[in-house]
């Protein structure tokens, strides 16, 4: 465990040295003179010398590279070009909102596409498993934009059952403001005890959440069923079945732990490809995430904060396949030994 | 116990097994002897309802129930409690997940028996095994423990009768001894049924009572193991033994 | 007990098929429709300021958008900015992926590790967003939305065509042609490519509803095609500010897109349990 602990690691090590290579390639593309976009158009020539020589973009790109990394290390993340904050403060902002979003969707997914995929492996062929598949295959295929778009026209706007957009009343603000621990609202809301600004996060969370949890309700009933089906085929199945487990309990009690293991490396790449995919969501239902950002950077061309965004989203991504890699040992005894 | 007659079994109107006559008595050891694909595992598997796909036509009846009529819940009744079943690949029989003793303890409680410390490690020490493997994982318990454990949870259901699928094929030979040994003292000790499935003559020739032997899968002789493996009628079975070393 | 497992693998199948048939029907007819917009558009693809905003009726039977085009006509035309984005990543991320691969699988040693390395960099990137920053990066337009999708979607084939390749690479018949002093490349050419194939050609119809998809998501958030292209997701973005008061703008489109993935989706799935029964039960 230790050595293939060790191995792991270095990849991951490896993984996020070519990420932030990539990043720094993408902002070196970035058409125009960063000094222009951050010292604005109408700057003077030794305003635009000054901004040069602070971020050092006179230096030999060897050397501007060697700077970027020393400069991330030490947690200088740049300057962001539209806030004019840094872009570490920035997202350390955005990220929790989008960490409420994506979990508040994982939770979802995972409460229902677990039971709904047990289900259809236990009636598989037959009209139950017709009926997850075809909905499955649906949530897989829809395009989250315009689910986003459709559910809240329907149920904030013609229903009004829930709030149209926001992650809270901001002008509860004033009336009970929030004292900031983990900077995820309901998570802050909760310890702290402040119910008006947990059931109005609740309200405004339920729809973008119930939007970004199709695709992953999806892929994880489809997961669950096929690995339950694989499972419930082996020989161990057999012997249950020879000791008089009805197939209801040799699926819950027996197959599905075993094949949980490879829906939670599932579950891995879905919550990375999650918060991407909660961009859309997020600017549909104006949530303050790393997708809204992120959007404000695209049109305001504000490199360092794309690079930013990239970049986190590329750590948490290659952390989430580590974290669940090593999970893996917990739910299948095997993989321990190995 | 156990008495067949005229049993069927095909996949897709392919006969894969044809058994006219099959009992085993209370205490009584009946081994199906042939090369592998002959039919031997089929019909064991017909016996408890276990086989997926296949149409089965004829009769069955085990520890009283009539296996191909009888509602499902009814046939998981006897399933463990009264006719357990001994498999082929001993680890792989085994939920990879689950520990000895929590199998064993789910298994006495579907069944309705008290799953209390000291009756699970009786039934471990009636097949020689230590209680504390109980805690254990199947992948950390040799192939010979795992068989053996197999052979512990009929003990520990209190099962009349124990089909056993090549229960000895996947072990070292030394190995094979110890599971032979478990199973033969059980008979003595228990008046345990046997139904063994092998195509290993030597061991077959040291346990059963009554041989039947499969080729293709049909019956080609059957009769007391000592008459069938002295003077063999059909010429099959006398492949089958010259082919022993 | 070979025979207990084979009946039953072809039993299962039988849904999916079914689902894959009818993905099959819905893909040919949104190809021809594509190919025929010219012919099969009931209007010319032009902005007509008189019917602006036209509810469905007999005349617009999805109804006109706010510069009076009708629906039906641009989702037509949409098709063919869809198809096309996704024929060309998937043939550009194919032949670059399948030939890194392949290298990869056959030569192993540092080669091998090389080009896994940079794949898994580029696979530690979820796909919308590196296709994002490249996006913005460069000139939005289609080719654009096909260069920044095929960036990420290339290193899948090379995982792919390499573990394929690496099997192959020891079979015995191609151990007999190295030993006889075939070249390698010959070796790639007749044995190692055509056996991975298959098995790129399931990935591919599997992959195609996922790249309309990622393509209608660039073009909804402004990075993809442009005006006046006509692009299902450009659609929606244009129309989202007048969905309460017009709902047909945003309703066809969207369901055109997720009618399309959802047909290349289950008829990748079927295909898959066609080609490679062993996977036939998942």
């Amino acid at each position: 465990m230790p050595r293939y602990l060790a191995r792991r690691l270095g990849q991951a090590l490896l993984v996020v040295a070519g990420v932030v290579m990539l990043t720094f390639s993408v902002m070196r593309l970035v058409p125009g003179d960063p000094a222009v976009a951050y010292a604005g158009p109408k700057a003077t020539p030794d305003e635009l010398a000054a901004v040069r020589e602070r971020f050092g973009l006179d230096d030999p790109l060897p050397l501007q590279f060697v700077n970027y990394v020393r400069d991330l290390l030490t947690g200088d993340w740049g300057i962001s070009l539209h806030t004019r904050r840094p872009v570490r403060d920035d997202l350390y902002q955005a990220f929790p909102a989008s960490l409420e979003l994506v979990g508040a969707a994982l939770v979802i997914a995972i409460v229902v596409g677990i039971p709904i995929g047990v289900l259809a492996a236990r009636y598989k062929t037959k009209f139950p498993d017709f009926g997850v598949r075809f909905t499955s295959m649906l949530a897989v295929s829809m395009p989250v934009f315009w689910l986003a778009l459709t559910l809240q026209l329907v149920f904030a706007g013609n229903l009004g059952w829930v709030p149209i957009a926001g992650e809270y009343d901001s002008s509860l603000d004033t009336t009970s403001p929030l004292t900031l621990w983990t900077n995820i609202t309901i998570v802050d809301a909760l310890i702290t005890g402040n119910w008006p600004i947990f059931t109005s996060t609740l309200e405004h969370l339920v729809l973008p959440a119930l939007v970004v949890a199709a695709y992953p309700t999806g892929v994880i009933a489809q997961m669950t069923r096929a690995a339950l089906i694989e499972e419930s085929g082996q020989d161990h199945a057999r012997l249950e079945r020879a000791l008089g487990f009805g197939e209801t309990s040799i699926l819950t009690r027996f197959a599905l732990r075993p094949a949980l293991s490879p829906v939670l490396s599932l579950i891995a790449l879905v919550f990375a490809y999650s918060i991407v995919n909660g961009f859309l969501v997020e600017a549909v239902f104006n949530w303050p995430g790393l997708g809204r950002y992120a959007a404000e950077s695209i049109k305001s061309l504000d490199t360092p904060a794309i690079a930013g965004v990239t970049l986190l989203i590329a750590l948490v991504y290659t952390l989430a396949n580590l974290v669940v890699d090593l999970l893996q040992g917990v739910v299948d005894p095997r993989a321990r030994a190995r | 116990m156990i008495e067949v007659r005229d049993l069927r079994v095909s996949y897709g109107g392919r006969v894969v097994a044809d058994v006219p006559e099959l009992d085993v008595r209370e205490g009584e050891c009946v081994a199906i002897v042939g090369e592998s694909g002959s039919g031997k595992t089929t019909t064991l598997l017909s016996l408890l309802g276990l086989t997926t796909d296949a149409e089965i036509s004829g009769q069955i009846r085990v520890c009283g129930v009539d296996v191909l009529t009888a509602p499902p819940r009814r046939l998981r009744e006897i399933r463990g409690a009264r006719a357990a079943l001994v498999m082929q690949s001993p680890q792989a029989a085994l939920s990879p997940a689950t520990r000895l003793g929590v199998l064993m303890r789910r298994a006495l409680r579907l069944h309705g028996r008290p799953a209390t410390e000291p009756a699970m490690a009786e039934a471990m020490e009636a097949v020689l095994l230590d209680p504390a493997l109980l805690r254990r994982y199947p992948h950390e318990i040799s192939g010979g423990q795992a068989q053996r454990f197999a052979i512990a949870l009929a003990i520990a259901l209190g099962a009349e009768v124990i089909l056993a699928d090549e229960p000895t094929s996947a072990l070292d030979v030394t190995v094979q001894a110890e599971v032979v040994g478990v199973l033969r003292r059980l008979r003595a000790e228990r008046g345990l049924a046997l139904l063994l499935v092998s195509h290993d003559l030597a061991l077959v020739s040291t346990i059963a009572d009554r041989v039947l032997v499969m080729k293709d899968g049909a019956v080609v002789e059957s009769g007391p193991a000592p008459e069938v493996l002295a003077e063999p009628s059909h010429p099959y079975t006398r492949e089958l033994l010259e082919a022993l070393p | 007990m070979t025979a207990t497992g084979a009946p039953l693998r072809r039993r299962l199948p039988r849904i999916p098929d079914r689902f894959a048939a009818l993905g099959a029907v819905i893909i040919v007819i949104v190809v021809l429709a594509s190919l025929l917009a010219p012919w099969l558009a009931p209007y010319p693809d032009d902005p007509n300021p008189l019917e602006s905003l036209q509810p469905p009726s007999a005349a617009h039977w999805l109804g006109t958008d706010k510069v009076g085009r009708d629906v039906l006509t641009q989702i037509l035309y949409g098709g063919r900015t869809s198809l096309f984005i996704a024929a060309a990543v998937l043939a550009v991320s194919a032949v670059v992926g399948v030939t890194l691969g392949v290298v990869a699988g056959y030569a192993g040693g540092w080669i091998r590790d090389m080009i896994m390395r940079v794949t898994d960099v580029f696979l530690a990137f979820p796909a919308l967003l590196l296709s994002l920053a490249l996006a913005v990066v460069l000139q939005p337009g289609v080719n654009t939305v096909v260069l920044a999708i095929a960036v990420t979607w290339w290193p899948w084939y090379t995982r792919l065509a390499a573990s394929v390749a690496a099997s192959i690479s020891t079979r015995s018949y191609v151990d007999a042609a190295r030993c006889l002093g075939v070249p390698a490349p010959l070796i790639i050419l007749r044995h190692v490519l055509p056996n991975s194939l298959t098995p790129v050609l399931v990935q591919i119809s599997l992959d195609a509803g996922g790249v309309i998809l990622t393509a209608a998501a660039l073009s909804y958030l402004g990075l993809g095609a442009q005006e006046p292209t006509a692009e299902w997701g450009l659609m929606v973005q244009q129309g989202q500010t007048l969905f309460t008061t017009n709902w047909w703008v945003v309703t066809f489109p969207g369901l055109a897109i997720l009618v399309t993935a959802f047909a290349f989706n289950v008829l990748g799935e079927g295909l898959r349990n066609a080609l490679d029964p062993r996977r036939a039960v998942k």
